[in-house]
């Protein structure tokens, strides 16, 4: 282990996470110094300023500290790598969660490091009961956290800090999602930075449709900047913190379907974007990409139809997402049933939050009927496409464990047939499909362990709500359902179960491997 | 750059990780996943698995956007078609490794009717350089600079030597030797030694001088150079055969011990003046009755690199002779430099050396004015060989006027036909070549060397 380097790697991920604070921290003077809010909330934007000044100073400070002294030996090797990406985004999460604590936004430090390991690893659970009264640069702190979460920060650093050579690979590797990691480009350094770019342009692009929101009636104004900012930050990194509390249920029809559109873009693996702009289309639509459509439009197609049979007439109650100034949000009609066209549209906006592990909300889908809640706990597991920013199983995992028992089953029927298993007509190595069965058994392991712990807690009474709080966390969703389904939160856990779950968020963006090796006592020793 | 590396050898290997460190963008084609695999682990350079000489793969590698292909696998066929084919799709550059003495001869042809740009054969490389040390038998190794007219010499400080104990400066005031001494590599710390250095015995010493002083520098320290006369090889494979070939016409008499009886008579209808045994070169009674004690030189040239090492060791009991051990796998590096050995080649070092001079000096059209560069110290120190452009601040000043940085030596001056080892009062001008030899430097501008001056 080069306990220097993971040192001085650390210290910058802190003058860095000192810098992604200059992004609220702007927040902040604009609608302090300037004064553009109303009154009311011109104190609470000064004080949320000097809290981010202050949690600023002291991550430049033990930045400074640990960067101080730079390494000799620079080498590292692959368990440097993976303890580098798994201290690190603790490191992220515990000083990021400072700001929250210091401007009385979250008072707990339990429930801010929830909040900010929640936002770095873009899940989008929320501890919070009334999201609006926070200080506006405390939420675009959280929206933040997303966008930077999303693509991976140790990728970030490395697209800006020539840290060193080939070594860096590992980095990406334990950071990156997805069975194999490839570059684009042969120097590692470029394929980060062009993955930036992808990301950061159509961050941009969202943020400026989203400006063309013409509003959903006279009163029920049209989407601001400040919101439209927020919006594409956390559709960007798939996470799904919202900035009201009906999340989007409160906006246009025309917002739900360019988010919905756009979570699908970001949880295609980014590399195809490269190789459509590079005019490689057969490679950019890839096995992969066409099962992850497919499997959309199949779930779409199914909730449609079984939400637009149902009669919620007796359950108006629950369908609804009241948000704190008591306006309620549900575009169910008089006679308790959806019109066919918010029905699609519903179905297509879950589906695509659940696929690309957003967490936005429009209905409460815990209410709608059992097949439609089951397709969506089944969603929440396969995730998006490897590479892209999404979370869960990711599709070309769950393609090579179906492809592995296709292959099972047919050696039962010809015990002597030599078999691959090919992907685009490429075969698999063993080594990768290994892997992916390894990866496979540790998820489930892993799950029932943290549902172990989850069960011990008494603010849960019953399995859904358990089961899915595991689910909705290691899978990077944000909402679950029962207890902590869309129009509910994650507030009334205990502090044990808060911090358990958020080991899961973090391992389970990470996935898993990074955090159990922390936990492996022969990573710690001498070689 | 953009350079495809055909071929996870050795050699490719190698280049990658050196090519890679110089700021282009490799991508490696190999058949085995596994060697991907680990490459691109171990260095900054894209893998693909394929072969290499399909289309498809090629356009995989983006051999549309390539500068350069180098193919570097172990068989010549696949090598030439690699280049084919790189040339008929891309507007790249090639380079193919061919070893076999067959194609050998047909170089010029290849090159001319196929378009290659550089066909390297690691055997006759290899050759050349033992030729060249036969020519000066006190050098470990000889680099040319400036088409021969200077040369960088490293030889190993015999203790018996009377420049023991003397410090660098001394050089020119005792011995009035117009020579420089670059680098001394002493229990692997890489020194470049000022004026009041002392040298010890066993240092390993490089020197840059033209070849006539270099010789009356080693007759000055007591370093006996008396060229050699006959030698005898173990061995007779093709680097023997491209060995004697450039041997024919410098009156030095072979030997070559063989064991196989038709390579034996293969050799000796090809060369009828050497001398060809078909023995054992193990066999201790038959090397001292072939003249071991009295031959000035003994070259183990055989295929297995353990059975060079150990004749080498033997050999090496007779101190007059000058010992040349071929060996094939670069990984007993580190081991050999233990074993004392004198000059030891590696045929896969030398190619990949060759190959990265000539990317230096195709980047060297883009922008860096690099002409040659060598290292003298592996990963140390390097001496590049720069041409001065018009307006370049280091024609300011004579060398005494100047503020270099640190570890940075100006070790020649090239002007026209005549060599200068400089010394203070020396002027460099606009249209010389300037070799330097560098410590931990990336130079890639002559105005590099000095130091940044704050006024500006």
């Amino acid at each position: 282990m080069n306990y220097k380097m993971i040192r001085y790697t650390l210290g910058w991920l802190l003058l860095f996470e000192a810098a992604f604070l200059t992004v609220p921290l702007a927040t902040a003077i604009t609608y302090s110094v300037m004064g553009t809010v109303n009154p009311s909330e011109y104190d609470t934007e000064w004080w949320s300023m000097y809290s981010l000044l202050i949690s600023m100073g002291i991550c430049i400070g033990m930045g400074i500290l640990m960067t101080v002294r730079k390494p000799k030996n620079r080498s590292l090797y692959s368990r440097d790598g993976l303890v580098i990406v798994a201290l690190g985004w603790i490191f992220l999460s515990v000083f990021g969660a400072i700001p929250f604590v210091i401007s009385g936004a979250i008072p707990n430090y339990i429930d801010a490091l929830f909040e900010t390991a929640s936002g770095f690893s873009t899940t989008g659970s929320s501890i919070i009961p009334a999201v609006e009264e926070l200080p506006k640069s405390m939420l675009m702190w959280r929206s933040f956290t997303h966008w930077v979460g999303g693509m991976g920060v140790l990728v970030f650093i490395m697209a800006f800090l020539p840290l060193g050579g080939a070594q860096n690979l590992h980095i990406m590797r334990a950071e990156s999602p997805g069975p194999t990691v490839s570059k684009l480009v042969p120097k590692m350094r470029t394929t980060a930075l062009i993955l930036y770019l992808i990301y950061f342009i159509l961050t941009v692009a969202m943020f400026i449709i989203l400006l063309f929101d013409p509003g959903t009636d006279a009163q029920n104004g049209k989407m601001t900047v400040f919101e439209a900012l927020n919006t594409a930050f956390a559709t960007a990194g798939t996470g799904g913190f919202g900035i009201i509390n009906d999340s989007l249920g409160g906006f246009s029809s025309f917002a739900q379907i360019v988010v919905t559109v756009f979570m699908l873009i970001f949880s295609i693996n980014f590399s195809s974007y490269y190789l459509l702009y590079k005019r490689r289309l057969k490679d950019a639509f890839n096995l992969e990409i066409r099962i992850f459509l497919l499997i959309v439009i199949i779930a779409i197609a199914a909730i449609t139809l079984n939400i637009y049979f149902a009669d919620f007439s007796e359950s108006m109650d629950e369908m609804v997402i009241t948000n704190s100034a008591g306006e309620i949000s549900s575009d169910i009609g008089a006679d308790g049933r959806y019109s066919f066209l918010n029905a699609l549209k519903h179905a297509a906006f879950n589906v695509a939050t659940i696929i690309s592990t957003s967490g936005f909300g429009t209905e409460n889908f815990a209410a709608w009927p059992e097949l439609s809640q089951v397709i969506i706990v089944l969603l929440m597991f396969i995730g998006a496409c490897a590479g892209s920013t999404g979370g869960g199983l990711k599709v070309s995992r769950v393609l090579i464990l179906v492809k592995g028992i296709g292959r099972e089953l047919k050696a039962a029927i010809h015990p002597r047939q030599v078999k691959k298993i090919t992907i685009d007509k490429r075969p698999v190595e063993n080594e990768i499909v290994r892997s992916v069965n390894a990866y496979m058994i540790c998820y489930i392991v892993v799950f029932i362990l943290l549902l172990l712990l989850v069960s011990i807690d008494p603010y849960v009474t019953d399995l859904t709500t358990a089961f899915t709080s595991v689910a909705a966390t290691i899978n990077n969703i944000g909402p679950g359902l029962g207890a902590i389904g869309p129009a509910s939160n994650f507030a009334g856990f205990s502090y044990f179960s808060k911090i358990v779950l958020t080991f899961s968020m973090i391992a389970g963006r990470l996935e898993l491997l990074p955090m159990l090796l922390l936990f492996a006592p022969s990573t710690w020793r001498k070689n | 750059m953009n350079i495809i590396i055909v071929g996870c050898s050795k050699v490719g290997e190698t280049l990658a990780s050196q090519l890679g460190k110089e700021n282009n963008n490799v991508t490696m084609i190999d058949l085995s996943s596994e060697k991907i695999n680990d490459i691109t682990t171990r260095y900054d350079v894209m893998g693909i698995v394929g072969n290499g000489a399909t289309h498809t793969t090629l356009v995989e590698a983006g051999i549309d956007s390539a500068d350069l292909l180098i193919a570097v696998t172990d068989s010549d066929e696949l090598n030439l078609l690699c280049c084919m084919i790189a040339k008929k799709t891309g507007k790249c550059r090639v380079i193919a490794r061919v070893t076999s003495p067959e194609y050998n001869a047909d170089i010029p042809y290849l090159k001319d009717e196929l378009g290659l740009e550089m066909i390297i054969n690691p055997e006759f490389a290899a050759a050349e350089e033992i030729a060249r040390v036969l020519r000066f038998p006190s050098a470990m190794k000889i680099e040319t600079f400036g088409k021969g007219r200077v040369e960088l010499l490293t030889f190993k400080l015999p203790d018996s030597s009377n420049l023991v104990g003397m410090k660098v400066k001394e050089v020119v005031t005792k011995l009035k030797s117009d020579i420089l001494i670059c680098t001394v590599d002493r229990d692997g710390e890489a020194y470049i030694p000022n004026g009041d250095f002392t040298f010890c015995g066993k240092d390993v010493i490089s020197i840059i001088a033209s070849p006539r002083k270099a010789s009356t520098f080693f007759k000055k320290i007591n370093f006996a150079v008396h060229a050699v006369k006959d030698v005898i090889i173990a061995g007779g494979d093709e680097l023997t055969h491209y060995l004697c070939d450039l041997l024919k016409s410098s009156g030095i008499s072979i030997k070559i011990i063989e064991k196989d009886a038709e390579c034996c008579d293969e050799l000796c209808s090809k060369f009828t003046d050497a001398t060809v045994i078909n023995g054992d070169y193990a066999d201790q009674e038959l090397l001292e009755e072939e003249g071991l004690k009295n031959t000035d030189a003994f070259l183990a040239l055989t295929k297995h690199d353990e059975q060079n090492i150990i004749i080498s060791l033997f050999a090496k009991g007779f101190d007059k002779t000058k010992i040349v051990t071929k060996i094939n796998r670069n990984e007993y590096e580190a081991i050999i430099k233990h074993l004392d050995l004198d000059t030891a080649i590696y045929p896969k070092n030398i190619t990949a050396d060759i190959i990265v001079r000539y990317v230096r000096a195709m980047r060297n059209a883009i922008g860096s004015n690099v002409e040659t560069m060598y290292s003298i110290i592996p990963d140390k120190v390097e001496a590049s060989e720069f041409s001065v452009r018009e307006g370049s601040p280091i024609t300011e000043a004579p060398l005494a006027g100047l503020r270099f940085k640190s570890d940075v030596l100006v070790a020649a001056i090239l002007r026209g036909r005549t060599v200068i080892i400089p010394r203070g009062h020396d002027v460099i001008k606009a249209g010389d070549s300037v070799i330097i030899v560098s410590k931990h430097r990336v130079l890639r501008d002559i105005s590099d060397i000095l130091e940044t001056r704050r006024d500006a």
